[in-house]
């Protein structure tokens, strides 16, 4: 083997050292995202190298969730791909209402745009009060903005025509109140939100649901780690429940492929097998 | 032969630039090409079509932990940073915009010289930005070869204008000698 070099030393250890001590385990996660992330926040924190990063990681707890921040990728939208929330309507929705209750995981929600998103569609299609939407994620940070429900206004303009390119049935200010610079999700959307923390890396089987949407999460982690999260969502499914991924993720790597078929392959809906 | 990537940055101007180079490339081109133009986030990807069209290697969106392989010319997709990994797969990323723009060639760029280092060639075409200067420089301090279009002979000179300014370039040339370089740049032991 190849001799590492230094910086992807310093890498490993620092992962480690986050891991032992925090319990947050990035060690699966891909090297180039990984070292891009950590990288920037060097930089900006003023310092030569990840070693230097290390005493703060264990000796300073605000700059190590700092770091974990850095680390949870955040970006999100309303509606993110609204082909694929189109889809959800057509070819999902259908499936759901042959249910008496709905579970549905959110996997990865982060700051909860996604979720809002899918329980303005479950409340259109008639289907809001029997779902509950089980919204989690690792970062604390983003789940508290997410609980919240509060976006800046400069995203509505985006966010509505996302919306109405879904096939959105209504105005999308009916669902949120606004001043200058803020909108509040209307409250009725969040009542049937569960939003939780849950580590896809390190925690085990959620619940069991109808419906996992997990949209460019995996796209970060190694192949083995993408396997074992398989694992894990293909367990909670029901039979016939669907697994919904982001839009340039397949199956084409997981042990799993065969036990999905195919619902909607451009938008990466998998509908699990009886 | 040298060369194990050609990473190429493009911006407005794009189509026609990549058209004036990529189609006269032959089939058996010994070396993979990855491509980061910037496309309205909404793009479906109609370019990759049409480009693979006129190409005679084969023209695709990279897939997020694809193998990079030659005889193939990979396309970011649109709204995700593209990476290399070091073992020579992509990676896809949705982090936040770098330098206005998702995907950014700085971030190709970058990842790209830290895998192939002086197997690198690094090219940066037409586009009203300044993406890709930092990647530039990044791919000459690994050792890499870097090609800028002539800022005088590009549809938008401020993308070429700006990564001559940031980095010492290898060449400085038009379409039609950039076309002709890499050519030669595949024969080269």
């Amino acid at each position: 083997m190849a001799a590492k070099d230094s910086t992807e030393i310093e890498i490993d250890l620092l992962l480690e050292a986050l891991y032992q001590k925090y319990g947050y385990d990035f060690r699966q996660y891909s090297d180039a995202h990984i070292k891009r992330r950590i990288t920037n926040r060097m930089v900006l924190s003023g310092y030569n190298t990840v070693s230097e990063m290390q005493f703060q990681l264990l000796h300073n707890e605000s700059f190590a969730n700092d770091l974990l921040h850095d680390l949870s990728i955040t970006v999100t939208e309303m509606f993110r791909d609204p082909n694929f929330y189109r889809s959800v309507r057509e070819k999902i929705i259908p499936i759901l209402k042959t249910y008496p209750f709905i579970k549905i995981w959110h996997a990865g929600c982060s700051t909860g745009e996604e979720a809002y998103s899918m329980a303005i569609l479950l409340t259109e299609e008639g289907l809001m009060e029997r779902a509950t939407i089980y919204a989690t994620d690792f970062n604390q940070r983003a789940l508290d903005d997410a609980k919240q429900g509060i976006f800046s206004n400069n995203l509505i303009k985006e966010y509505t025509f996302n919306y109405q390119a879904s096939g959105g049935r209504a105005s999308f200010s009916d669902y949120y109140t606004a001043d200058e610079n803020m909108a509040i999700m209307n409250k009725n959307l969040k009542k049937n939100i569960v939003w939780a923390n849950h580590n896809l890396v390190t925690d085990s089987v959620f619940a069991e649901v109808h419906m996992i949407l997990c949209r460019n999460v995996l796209i970060y982690f190694k192949r083995e780690l993408q396997n074992k999260v398989h694992r894990m969502f293909y367990e909670s499914l029901i039979n016939g429940g669907v697994l919904c991924l982001g839009s340039k993720e397949g199956m084409y790597f997981s042990e799993l492929k065969d036990v999905y078929q195919e619902l909607d392959p451009r938008q990466k809906i998998f509908k699990k097998k009886y | 032969m040298r060369y194990g990537a050609i990473v190429i940055g493009v911006s407005s101007g794009g189509l026609n630039a990549l058209g004036k180079i990529l189609p006269s490339l032959p089939q058996n081109y010994p070396i993979p090409i990855v491509i980061v133009q910037h496309v309205s986030p909404r793009s479906d990807g109609y370019w990759v079509e049409s480009m693979d069209k006129v190409c005679k290697l084969f023209v695709k969106e990279a897939d997020e932990k694809e193998s990079i392989e030659r005889g193939t010319i990979y396309l970011a997709p649109a709204n995700y940073h593209l990476l290399v990994e070091q073992d020579r797969t992509f990676s896809l990323s949705t982090e936040a915009k770098v330098n206005f723009a998702r995907p950014s060639i700085d971030v190709l760029f970058e990842s790209a010289a830290e895998v192939y280092g002086k197997e690198l060639i690094g090219l940066i075409l037409t586009g009203s930005n300044s993406d890709g200067a930092l990647g530039l420089k990044k791919i000459k301090e690994e050792g890499g070869l870097t090609i800028v279009q002539d800022p005088e002979t590009a549809e938008s000179s401020a993308m070429p204008a700006h990564a001559i300014s940031t980095t010492s370039v290898d060449y400085i040339l038009p379409l039609e000698e950039i076309q002709k370089l890499l050519i030669k740049l595949s024969e080269s032991d």
